[in-house]
């Protein structure tokens, strides 16, 4: 491939100046200021803290654990998950379950959320649907790194976005 | 000079600040609201005074300065000192000395004493605008110098002949204006621009000097180092130009000085080419003599005005307190701010109607001082959106391209225009055929030069591999 340069006849005379092209410009940029000046609330940009966007289905927030109707979580401590985590953030410690048909249920869930790579696989691993990350929950800032763990009674009382009201 | 005198042009002296500083802060604001409105974004609106007035975002102009003015200021080691802390001097100093020429009203007279309306009235007139505007470029040279860095000396050296080639167009143009209205006096010059052409056309600059006006503008645009010329800080190449090793208040002050610069050049174009403080079809006399009903109506104008604002925010205060939302306090307040401001005016133009008779002696001439003054402003306004919509409308000149505008373009157009303006204002005699001969000749020269040596574009296209 070559590179060819030709010269070429450049604007003459009155169009030398500009002006009239100067002129159509202008016309476009007040048309987008004089639209948005009359309807200011038709801006695509969202007002970030007092305006927040519902995250699409499938997005992968936060963390949290699904609870049993009784309110105990439905995880079974069977540890596919951290297994599977390639960031190695969870950490479960399993307890005997006095109910023997689900033989274990985990005593402490950790979550450290500072080294969750949000790649779901915990999610996709889970035998019997307890973990998803379907909070909508994208927001994290905390004044302590140990703050960023989250707990088991707080991926509990994480709600969904989008099958319950928050 | 009297007692009375000295308050007079202490008075006309903070009265021209108050103009020109206070519009500093709003065309920061209007330039950064502007830019937001033409490219689909809302634009500042989160700093909030007292957590409560945004102000329309407003209030990031106030919390900008008090940024700049608790900044640490960092001084390299490797400046010349000296001119390093006068560069930013000068660059504050020019706009502000040549606003002082600029007649803000008609003169006050009352009774016995009279004052101009401009900070000086000197018999040089507009020579003074020339003279001070010069200067500018010691501000932008000394600062690239002295800051003894590559992108600032770069940006310095381009700004410096740019401001030289562009003067002089601007020059030329203006001393067409001079010839049209005979007088070098600015107040003199806005005073002509009241009578009318053809008995209904006011005789604005623009009108008997198109070509001047236009040129004027542009020049003016490179004067003030502004979009699409502001190659003296082109950002890509130059980081920020002359001003790249400066912060904290000398950053500010070179900031403070574009905008009135903009500010400046703004009044300067109004005065000299869109009637200055004249109101169209009313001059100073029937202003003073129609005051009892003048000011009656400028306050209803202005109740009128409130109201729209206070419908406008009472909208903004029912939409955000349907959303729940705490922005809904600042609207609140404000449109009950309106409202009461109504009532005021109603009142003021109520009292003063009844009494239009028997007004204070004082009342009419100072009624005229502002009503010229409010349109003044008003032209102000519209010369600072133009600057900031053409800001950001148009792209920057590459700097030949500059350098041709302005030598090739702009200068034989200034000068055309010089001669035929002479031609036409002279009595016609020997001297006006010389003058056409010349323009003449001019015309001649830039044909042949512009077919003898094309403007080239390079174009590279790509062919087959």
């Amino acid at each position: 491939m070559s590179l060819k340069v030709e010269r070429v006849q450049g604007d003459r005379g009155v169009e030398s100046f500009y002006l009239w092209n100067v002129v159509q410009g202008l016309a476009v940029t007040v048309r987008h200021a004089v639209t948005n000046l009359r309807a200011p609330r038709a801006v695509q940009t969202t007002n970030y803290p007092e305006e927040k966007k519902v995250m699409p289905p499938g997005y992968r927030g936060k963390h949290r654990l699904v609870p049993r109707p009784d309110g105990s979580p439905k995880c079974t401590a069977c540890m596919m998950c951290a297994t599977v985590c390639p960031a190695r953030c969870i950490n479960i410690e399993a307890g005997e379950h006095p109910d023997p048909t689900i033989e274990k249920f985990p005593v402490q869930f950790d979550i450290d959320l500072l080294k969750c790579v949000f790649c779901g696989y915990c999610v996709e691993a889970c035998p019997v649907d307890a973990i998803r990350m379907d909070s909508g929950v994208y927001t994290f800032a905390e004044f302590n790194r140990s703050d960023f763990v989250a707990h088991k009674e707080q991926l509990l009382a994480t709600l969904s976005q989008w099958a319950e009201p928050r | 000079m009297s007692a009375i005198g000295y308050v007079a042009v202490i008075a006309r002296a903070v009265l021209a600040l108050i103009v020109l500083l206070s519009f500093v802060p709003f065309t920061v604001w209007l330039e950064r609201k502007g830019a937001a409105f033409m490219q689909d974004r809302p634009g500042p609106n989160r700093a909030a005074l007292f957590g409560t007035f945004r102000l329309a975002g407003m209030a990031h102009v106030l919390a900008d300065v008090v940024k700049l003015l608790t900044k640490e200021d960092i001084i390299p080691t490797e400046v010349y000192g000296t001119y390093y802390r006068l560069a930013p001097m000068i660059a504050a100093m020019v706009p502000l000395m040549t606003f002082a020429i600029i007649p803000l009203a008609d003169d006050l007279a009352i009774g016995h004493f009279s004052t101009p309306l401009s900070v000086l009235r000197i018999p040089g007139g507009l020579l003074w605008f020339f003279a001070i505007t010069s200067l500018a470029v010691y501000g932008v040279v000394f600062a690239g110098w002295a800051s003894a860095s590559k992108y600032s000396l770069l940006g310095g050296l381009r700004s410096s002949a740019q401001l030289i080639s562009y003067e002089i167009s601007m020059a030329l143009a203006v001393i067409g204006t001079i010839l049209v209205f005979g007088t070098v006096q600015p107040n003199d010059i806005v005073r002509d621009q009241g009578h009318l052409l053809f008995g209904w056309l006011p005789q604005w600059g623009f009108v008997v000097q198109p070509v001047a006006c236009i040129l004027f503008l542009v020049a003016a645009f490179a004067e003030i180092n502004r979009v699409p010329f502001d190659l003296a800080e082109g950002e890509a190449e130059l980081v920020a130009g002359y001003h790249t090793e400066y912060s904290g208040m000398r950053f500010g002050l070179f900031f403070m000085a574009e905008y009135m610069a903009l500010v400046t050049s703004g009044a300067v174009a109004i005065t000299l080419f869109f009637g200055g403080w004249q109101i169209p079809w009313v001059p100073t006399a029937a202003l003073v003599a129609g005051a009892g009903i003048g000011l009656p109506a400028m306050l209803l104008v202005g109740a009128l005005g409130l109201a729209g604002a206070g419908h406008w925010l009472w909208g903004w205060y029912r939409f955000y307190r349907e959303r729940d939302d705490w922005r809904a306090k600042e609207p609140r307040i404000l449109a009950t701010g309106a409202v009461a401001g109504v009532i005021v005016c109603l009142g003021l133009a109520g009292l003063t109607f009844v009494d239009r008779a028997s007004l204070p002696l004082w009342v009419p001439p100072v009624f005229a001082l502002v009503a010229q003054l409010s349109a003044f402003v008003i032209k102000l306004l519209i010369f600072c959106w133009i600057f900031v919509w053409v800001r950001w409308t148009l792209p920057r000149f590459r700097y030949d391209q500059l350098m041709n505008l302005g030598w090739k373009g702009l200068l034989p157009v200034a000068l055309l225009n010089l001669l035929v303006t002479a031609a036409i204002a002279m009595p016609m005699g020997v001297l006006s055929w010389v003058a056409l001969g010349v323009a003449a000749a001019i015309i001649v020269v830039w044909y042949l030069a512009s077919r003898h040596a094309p403007q080239a574009r390079l174009r590279s296209s790509q062919s087959g591999s």
